[in-house]
């Protein structure tokens, strides 16, 4: 459980269970088999929807082949039925478990791939599917009828019972969403949708959650195709597998808000009436005029509420409260210097080099870091300081060299690894998860420590205090302003605990008073006994806070020690402060 | 298999998978244009191949404008000039929906507005589809040309081995090589290109330069419109279509684009070539259901292997 959540699981909990109960009752006065039909399919695809959610939306690992899953419940069901004749009550089971498998099987190699490239490739695992069923003589399979005992056997004269069924399928997926979404698996996902390399310099093992984000997804498509295929009676490879299935989860979900617990069930109870009604009204008399008739419905809501219905709903009639200050639940651990292990080396950089072909963006790069201390490094843009930074998190393998921490390697680790370590990483370009409050963007941080929710709470918590947010812990990210964001990043680095903070031109685009500001939090955090390295290029904010200074230009160390030496080298003078920077110095 | 027969298949095989490929090729710029300036998924995209089809049907048969110019030239003019009639409709579907979901408006947003454009995309290609089968009906249609059931005979010299070239594919596959290169022209050589590409690269950059984003971008999916229509009209002349053809083509399009690399407006034309050989090449050895899906293995193994894609850079900031 996350903090501060309790209010919001509560309320969806009651809406869950008001509107399935209501749903339910509503369904059972209606006779008309056509419209019964209608009220069993929404819950079915809606119970997709959210399943292609807990992927695409949450994670934002968008899939264009979702009918893969969906198509192997249905077929898993339907050839257990048929071969062995066992009952869909334990079909549609099996249908997830295999759904499961198939999810792992995906995902191992194109989880490889990014964007795109993995949206589209997904897309092709159902098609190429459908072929080989269709190959293989599967064309069409009914399923065989069993009159004397039709309950056991999900057959069901009266449809009504179908519907009840469809409800309670839905009634799972929206428990396994409400779980993701007040766990930490949600707020992994949510944190890899938005910057991977940040959610992974924040600690979290991306792959593993992506996987697993896969595999509920798939169990859940694979259910919901089980059920469809009990209720129509009959599979065909394109009704189970084709691109309109695959489409029909995006059209939903996206309809009716992404990465939203309630989107995809919106989505469904507006559409899915819409297009059978079409289908039984006006395409009677003209066919293909329901396409249009859809098609043109769906643009016209899209352009006029683009984030889908619930969240432009939600921002036009729910005025958020004013954020309350949270109080410290536990008590700041270590504030005080200790005096044991300041000056000892905690980083050690020795011959650290990369070459992008011909290109030596870093090169036989030396140093250490000292417990306690602030270490500057500068160099002109271009100089390879990021660079620096990719190869000691991991995001970049060197191509020789070593580096340590407290005499452990880092190199040659994943970058959540390297975070677990207890290195804390900032990014140039500040990634933020706008929608969700201050707590939980720093929240990320913390669970990348790997700890329970409770301590994952209280690290958060206090890591707010230690930057001056603690006010602003209820505040939506996306209402910051750029100064907060940035302190917002310290806080979701020193959230892990970190040994050493690695900061990335924190100080990037901020006015003066801003900037001292944040030189405060930095000089305090020190004085706690923090350790910090901070890359800038505006050397009159680092002389006044850099304990020592390591110059880098053109990939190599151009000189380092305490800040007066440095600035006064000459060749330092020469390569990147110009002799102006020197006589300004002199009339101060 | 004799080896005699073998040569003549394989050869034949080798020689359809050009001419088709080249065909394929053209069609996928017209997306990968699309895609690679204005980084939209566009899923109405076989519509609009689907549009060429017919625009090419309506000037060429019964009473059209093209008439005149016969059966066997009459298709390929036809061809060409559904390119200029597409690129209006694109440039229209820009201007009122897609322009409202993509380019600065959702630059720098939560996901790009990639959202808001898959789903009005897909509302525009069930309009299309199901507007098509409304307007046209649903019989199949071809544009016929005697040249599509006529060949020239090369003499493999081994034995009897002969390749046959059908006239009609040879003079689509020559006319799909020579707006490929044309376009390859436009984009590096003009102004227009190179707003295009400064556009594609960064679109609020391009607009501190002085560049009309907004309108490139237009351009852009009007020029991908009208090319995917030209291929969508060469192959009018060998194949019957319907208002639903699209269907099978956008996943082709995307196959090949994938396969050129996103982004590589060239690279489009030779994973469309790729598309073509694999789905020639598979009939030798497949039976007719699985020539689909081999296409679809070949696309997964060569995008697992080479995520970028055959043409592709990777390139990513920290």
């Amino acid at each position: 459980m996350r903090n501060g959540t309790a209010e919001k699981l509560r309320r969806d909990l009651t809406i869950l269970v008001v509107l399935s109960a209501v749903y339910a009752t509503g369904s059972w006065f209606v006779t008309n088999s056509y419209y019964q039909l209608i009220l069993t399919l929404v819950p079915i695809w809606a119970a997709f929807g959210v399943s292609w959610n807990i992927l695409s939306g949450y994670g934002g690992q968008l899939s264009f082949g979702h009918a893969s899953f969906f198509g192997i419940g249905g077929y898993t069901m339907t050839l257990a039925l048929v071969y062995w004749n066992l009952t869909p009550w334990l079909g549609i089971p099996l249908g997830m478990i295999v759904g499961g498998v198939a999810a792992v099987v995906i995902g191992m190699p194109t989880f490889r791939l990014r964007g795109h490239y993995f949206a589209l490739s997904m897309l092709a695992y159902p098609l190429a599917i459908l072929y080989f069923l269709q190959y293989f003589g599967f064309q069409e399979m009914s399923l065989p009828m069993h009159r004397e005992n039709p309950g056991a056997y999900l057959e069901f004269a009266d449809p009504r019972y179908y519907t009840l069924v469809a409800v309670g399928l839905l009634a799972m997926a929206v428990l396994t969403c409400i779980f993701v979404e007040n766990s930490r698996f949600g707020l992994a996902l949510l944190a890899v949708r938005q910057n991977e390399l940040a959610a992974e310099a924040a600690g979290i093992d991306s792959k593993t959650w992506k996987m697993r984000a896969l595999v509920v997804s798939g169990m859940l498509a694979a259910a919901a195709g089980g059920l469809y295929a009990c209720v129509q009676l009959v599979v065909t490879p394109d009704s189970v597998f084709g691109m309109l299935v695959s489409a029909q989860p995006v059209v939903l979900t996206l309809f009716g808000g992404v990465a939203s617990l309630w989107g995809p069930v919106i989505g469904a109870a507006f559409l899915v009436p819409l297009s059978k009604g079409l289908d039984a009204t006006v395409g009677s008399y003209l066919p293909g005029i329901q396409g249009v008739v859809y098609g043109a419905a769906v643009i016209a809501i899209i352009l006029v509420a683009p984030d889908g219905l619930y969240w432009t709903l939600r921002d036009k009639f729910n005025k958020r409260p004013t954020p309350k200050p949270i109080p410290v639940a536990s008590k700041p651990d270590h504030l005080v210097k200790s005096s044991a292990t300041a000056g000892k080396t905690l980083m050690k950089v020795e011959g650290l080099s990369k070459n992008f072909g011909g290109l030596r963006a870093v090169s036989d790069v030396s140093f250490e870091i000292a417990e306690g201390e602030i270490l500057g490094i500068i160099g002109p843009n271009g100089a390879g300081k990021t660079t620096l930074f990719n190869l000691l998190n991991g995001v970049l393998p060197p191509s020789s060299g070593t580096a340590t921490l407290g005499g452990v390697s880092m190199i040659g680790k994943k970058v959540h690894q390297v975070c677990h370590m207890g290195v804390g990483r900032t990014f140039q370009v500040v990634r933020s998860f706008p929608r969700l409050p201050l707590i939980d963007n720093v929240m990320v941080g913390a669970y990348g420590a790997g700890v329970t929710d409770q301590e994952a709470a209280d690290a958060a918590i206090h890591a707010l205090h230690r930057t001056g947010l603690a006010d602003l812990a209820g505040v939506e990210a996306g209402n910051l302003t750029n100064k907060q964001l940035r302190l917002m990043e310290l806080a979701r680095a020193l959230a892990g605990r970190p040994r050493l903070l690695l900061l990335d031109e924190t100080l990037a685009g901020l006015g003066r008073e801003e900037c001292d500001d944040i030189l405060d939090v930095l000089k305090r955090l020190r004085d706690e006994g923090m350790t910090i390295g901070i890359i800038e290029h505006t050397m009159h904010a680092m002389l006044r806070i850099a304990d020592r200074f390591v110059v880098l230009d053109h990939g190599a160390v151009l000189a380092s020690g305490p800040p007066r030496e440095v600035v006064e080298n000459r060749t330092v003078i020469e390569a990147y402060l110009g002799k102006k920077f020197l006589a300004a110095q002199k009339n101060a | 298999m004799d080896i005699e027969s073998l040569i003549e298949n394989v050869l034949n095989a080798l020689t359809a998978g050009v001419t088709i490929g080249c065909i394929y090729g053209l069609m996928c710029i017209g997306l990968g244009l699309i895609f690679g300036i204005m980084k939209v998924v566009n899923f109405a995209q076989g519509e609009l191949l689907m549009l060429g089809m017919f625009a090419s049907l309506y000037l060429v048969t019964g009473g059209g404008i093209l008439a005149f110019l016969g059966p066997n030239v009459g298709p390929f003019v036809g061809a060409i000039l559904a390119g200029p009639i597409v690129f209006a409709v694109g440039a229209l579907i820009h201007k009122f929906l897609i322009s409202r979901v993509s380019g600065l408006k959702t630059a720098g947003s939560i996901d790009d507005g990639h959202f808001g454009q898959l789903i009005v995309t897909l509302g525009i290609s069930l309009i299309l589809q199901n507007g098509g089968m409304i307007v046209f009906g649903s019989t199949p249609f071809t544009v016929r040309t005697p040249l599509s059931s006529s060949a020239i005979e090369v003499a493999v010299g081994y034995g009897d081995a002969t390749v046959f070239l059908n006239k009609a594919k040879l003079i689509a596959c020559a006319i799909a090589i020579a707006s490929a290169l044309a376009l390859y022209m436009v984009m590096e050589f003009t102004r227009i290109g190179k707003a295009l590409r400064a556009a594609a690269d960064n679109p609020t950059a391009a607009t501190y330069m002085g560049i009309d984003v907004d309108k490139y971008y237009r351009m852009a999916f009007g020029m991908g419109c009208g090319i995917t229509a030209i291929a969508g009209g060469l192959m009018a002349t060998y194949l019957s279509f319907g208002p639903f053809v699209g269907f099978d083509y956008v996943i082709i399009m995307y196959s090949g684009v994938v396969l050129g690399g996103i982004g590589s407006i060239m690279g489009a034309f030779w994973g469309g070539l790729t598309v073509g050989f694999v789905q020639q090449f598979s009939a030798l050895l497949l039976p007719p259901q699985l020539q689909n899906a081999m296409i679809f293995i070949v696309f997964l193994l060569i995008v697992l292997l080479r995520p970028q894609g055959l043409f592709g850079r990777s390139a990513e900031r920290a």
